[in-house]
């Protein structure tokens, strides 16, 4: 078996196989030159200077021999031949393989920088590690493009620090498209609780400075003094190396409900496509959650016969910490869905809220609020009413 | 050689992913807070409590061999 991209997805996808009984070779490539690491730190722990590099490992260095895998770190996968299943290395070699697991994630879309210093996106160790060392240096200011939840998490880590930080975001409110109106105010005001200055409905037209930046320019004519940058804007699935592979890619690696992309070819976490039943509905998802049980459930796919091929119907789930809250969304939720309070109030900044559509409970947001979630996400999977899960609350 | 379940109450959240993957050792009460059911599950559990270790978005559980 190959599988590409050795990060969250890859790693426990090759750890199923193990537990699963395949006792073939497994090749694992990766072009980071970092054994497997963990992504949630780096806008958190890390970053915030509590956690040391060494604690963000995936799997200690005893569980990652027991896998018996050949890892090419440092190597980055250039083609895919589907028809042949070969991979081919960017050192000119070839890995062919009986089924191949492609879980090669996805990057920061980034912003014409001009050349300046101090213009960081967070994806990677090293990014992190980098603008770690800006904030070390007590900048005068950070500002933070994109009030996504990475750039959320990365403004609460910076004012933790003591920083001066300004967001900036295109949307009026944060997340607007994601958690709708009323929930994406909610996050709006948690960051003015933290004394950040929030800028709303403007773009980025530039950067400008010497060598470094100095000064952000907005899209209302205004600008920002900031000498540290971070921008995140959302992230691009990594699928230019399948060019021309005979795979359909369509933002990411579209597979079937099996997570399946082609014979012997299966893929999962960030880069990955599929139609998920239990929503009727073909979802990429960037969750941390999501990775795990896609590449374990995929690398089943790889060494189960057709017949016995099962969907992949989760209900995607993911965490966010953003000063002292701890924010959970579980489901699949859009802007204009009912949304009900149904425990605490947005006032105290603790509360869960439900999300329906037609009628069927689709999505539950929690700040401080971790069993709502999970009681609530399990009662998504049972295909509960909206109105059913309210009552629920109620005699609660 | 048993085997005895550490939690990191400091690191833990609460969100529960350890109790749907093994809700014999792992419960998340009403309270928000979690409790381990048993600190020394026994070998049946093994799997499921590797499963949570891995599972645990925060890192909070590790297992100590004895
Ligand atoms: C800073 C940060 C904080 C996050 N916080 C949270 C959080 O709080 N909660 C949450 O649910 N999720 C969070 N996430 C998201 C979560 O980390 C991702 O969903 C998860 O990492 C996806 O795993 P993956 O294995 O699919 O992809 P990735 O982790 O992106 O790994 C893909 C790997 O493949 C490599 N690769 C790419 N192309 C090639 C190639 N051609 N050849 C070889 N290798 C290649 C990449 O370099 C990378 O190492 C966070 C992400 C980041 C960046
Ligand atoms: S999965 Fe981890 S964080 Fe969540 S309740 Fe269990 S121990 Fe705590």
């Amino acid at each position: 078996m190959a599988i590409v991209g050795a990060s969250l997805a890859g790693t426990r996808a090759a750890e199923a196989l193990r537990r699963d009984g395949y006792d073939g070779a497994i090749t694992i490539i990766g072009d980071e030159p970092h054994q497997p690491y963990d992504r949630p730190p780096l806008s958190k722990q890390l970053l915030a200077g509590e956690w040391e590099p060494g604690r963000v490992a995936l799997s200690d260095d005893e569980s990652l021999r027991e896998l018996q895998a050949d890892w090419r770190l440092g190597r980055r996968a250039v083609g895919l031949d589907a028809a042949a299943r070969t991979v081919a290395l960017d050192d000119g070699r070839e890995v062919s393989a009986e089924g191949i697991l492609i879980a090669t994630g996805a990057r920061c879309r980034e912003l014409p920088t001009s050349g300046l210093d101090g213009i960081h996106t967070l994806r990677g160790l090293d990014d992190c590690l980098a603008i770690r060392a800006e904030l070390d240096s007590s900048p005068q200011r950070v500002a933070v493009v994109g009030a996504g939840f990475i750039g959320a998490e990365v403004a609460a880590t910076a004012r933790e620090r003591g920083l001066e930080v300004t967001v900036i975001e295109a949307l009026p409110v944060p997340l607007g498209r994601i958690l709708g109106a009323e929930m994406g105010a909610v996050c709006a005001e948690v960051h003015r609780d933290h004394g950040v200055d929030l800028r709303l409905g403007v773009g980025v037209d530039g950067f400008e400075g010497h060598g470094r930046v100095e000064r952000v320019n907005l899209s209302d004519g205004s600008s920002v003094e900031a000498d540290v940058v971070v921008v995140g804007i959302g992230v691009i699935p990594n699928t230019e190396w399948l060019e021309g592979s005979g795979l359909e890619l369509d933002n990411g690696v579209v597979c079937d409900e099996t997570c399946l992309a082609a014979p012997g070819i299966v893929a999962a976490g960030d880069v990955a496509r599929w139609p998920n039943p239990l929503f009727g509905e073909i979802m990429r998802v960037e969750h941390w959650d999501n990775a795990i049980a896609q590449g374990q459930h995929a690398a089943r796919r790889l060494v189960s016969a057709d017949s016995e091929a099962q969907p992949y119907a989760p209900v995607p789930w993911f965490w966010s910490d953003q000063y002292d809250r701890k924010i959970q969304l579980a489901g699949r939720v859009r802007p204009d869905d009912d949304v009900r309070i149904i425990a605490g109030s947005t006032q105290e900044r603790r509360f869960a809220a439900l999300y329906g559509r037609a009628g069927r409970l689709v999505g539950v947001l929690g700040f401080n609020r971790p069993r709502h979630v999970m009681k609530y996400r399990n009662l998504i999977e049972q295909g509960a009413g909206f109105e059913d899960a309210v009552k629920i609350a109620e005699q609660e | 050689m048993g085997y005895r379940v550490v939690v990191d109450y400091y690191l833990c959240e609460s969100n529960a992913i350890c109790m749907q993957v093994a809700p014999d050792v792992f419960e998340v009460r009403d309270d928000d807070f979690l409790y381990l059911l048993t600190e020394t599950p026994g070998d049946d559990a093994r799997g499921r409590v590797n499963e949570a270790v891995q599972r645990c978005p925060k890192q909070a559980i590790s297992v100590a061999e004895e």
